[in-house]
């Protein structure tokens, strides 16, 4: 990243949202808990396709890594985390 | 509206009460629900967290700053070893990672980054600001100090040097600016109302007195 | 602790684009520079970022660079720095 040019800085801040915290807050749990170690989300992250890695907010990277590595250590499979997600889809279309 | 040169999911736009869920949205309450009813966490765990989150502003490092400002052995301690002299003033700064504190002076002007993420000296100043963690902060810094700097509206004669810090390891840095001329006499209470977050990170002075 | 370089010693940054979670900036691999302060000894995070231990603990080091000798048409000041965290393994003695 270092060296390239973007464009000038926007200097706005935003309210971090409850959904901003929530995923912080995740984040902590898992390393404080020794889940896992901030090296491993970093490299997640870095693993994220360009398109993502370029376009996700701060907050979306950090819980794409988090999804990366809860499956990668076995925590939960991806058709756990899909079937929950088509639930709650189900829910918000009612 | 900035101009942005990509598609980027704009933080500057909080979700809207009673919009749709997003995926995004979805996805944290997905993987939320699971981590809790696996008992990786609880549901009091994360509501303890988001509360100490919140709990560190750059109210913190500023009542720091105004200290090292006031107090030359303390300033000195900052300097030399500055876990020490904040866990002094009861921050637990924890075991890793590692706080250093960068003098800035008439002559040598430091400026912080994190080209290859977003670290940042959380244990004082909280979490980033959003300019921080931009593809734009993180990628022009490095090569064009002085240009960021101006669109903070600082400026600097070439005659100082200004040295950029990558912090790509586990240390933290932290600025400590230096006190603004006019300031004699006031309290660290007056003091530490000059110190905003972004003379910290080395983008800006501390504020001037008023009067 | 073992660390081979010496404040103020002249370093060079090592090339290369190996594979993995890697902390030394693409724009200073290759670069010369001089050892500004020796942290100590820290676990491989190229390691820990794959769930490896990160041992044995390896030098890291703050090293500085003059913009000039990394930007070819840096338009700042000739005294102008920029500084880096890397790790002993990425550098050689200049």
């Amino acid at each position: 990243m270092g060296g390239k040019d973007f464009g000038p800085v926007d200097q706005r801040d935003h309210d971090r949202t409850e959904w901003d915290n929530r995923v912080d807050a995740v984040l902590k749990l898992m390393l404080d808990g020794r889940r896992f170690r901030v090296d491993e989300l970093r490299r997640a992250i870095e693993s994220l396709p360009e398109r993502d890695y370029m376009s996700f907010s701060y907050y979306q990277k950090w819980l794409a890594a988090i999804r990366i590595l809860i499956v990668e250590k076995g925590m939960l499979s991806e058709d756990e985390i899909a079937a929950r997600l088509a639930q709650l889809r189900g829910k918000v279309t009612g | 509206m900035a101009d942005h040169h990509d598609h980027d999911h704009d933080d500057h736009a909080p979700i809207e009460e009673g919009k749709a869920p997003t995926e995004f949205d979805l996805l944290e309450q997905a993987i939320r629900e699971l981590l809790i009813e696996k008992e990786i966490f609880s549901a009091d765990d994360l509501r303890r967290q988001v509360d100490k989150t919140d709990s560190v502003s750059p109210a913190d490092g500023a009542k720091v700053v105004a200290k090292a400002w006031s107090d030359p052995e303390f300033k000195a301690q900052l300097l030399a070893d500055p876990k020490t002299a904040i866990e002094g003033l009861g921050y637990d700064v924890g075991p890793a990672p590692n706080l250093v504190v960068l003098e800035n002076t008439a002559t040598l002007h430091h400026v912080v980054v994190c080209t290859l993420c977003s670290c940042y000296p959380r244990v004082l100043l909280g979490p980033p600001p959003d300019w921080y963690k931009s593809k734009q902060y993180r990628g022009r810094v490095v090569i064009d100090p002085r240009g960021v700097l101006n669109e903070f509206g600082t400026q600097l004669s070439d005659a100082v040097e200004i040295k950029v810090v990558d912090s790509t390891a586990d240390m933290r840095y932290l600025v400590l600016p230096p006190r603004p001329a006019g300031t004699e006499g006031m309290n660290e209470e007056q003091l530490a109302a000059l110190v905003t977050r972004d003379c910290m990170v080395g983008v800006t002075f501390p504020d001037s007195p008023v009067n | 602790m073992s660390a081979s370089f010496k404040v103020g010693q002249r370093v060079l940054v090592k090339e290369g684009d190996p594979p993995g979670h890697i902390r030394t900036p693409f724009f200073l691999r290759g670069k010369p520079g001089t050892i500004e302060t020796i942290h100590g000894e820290f676990r491989n995070p190229e390691e820990l970022a794959y769930g490896k231990d990160g041992l044995p603990k390896k030098p890291l080091y703050l090293v500085r660079f003059l913009q000039k000798d990394v930007w070819p048409d840096y338009g700042g000041a000739p005294s102008d720095t920029v500084c880096a965290d890397i790790y002993e393994h990425w550098l050689d003695a200049d």
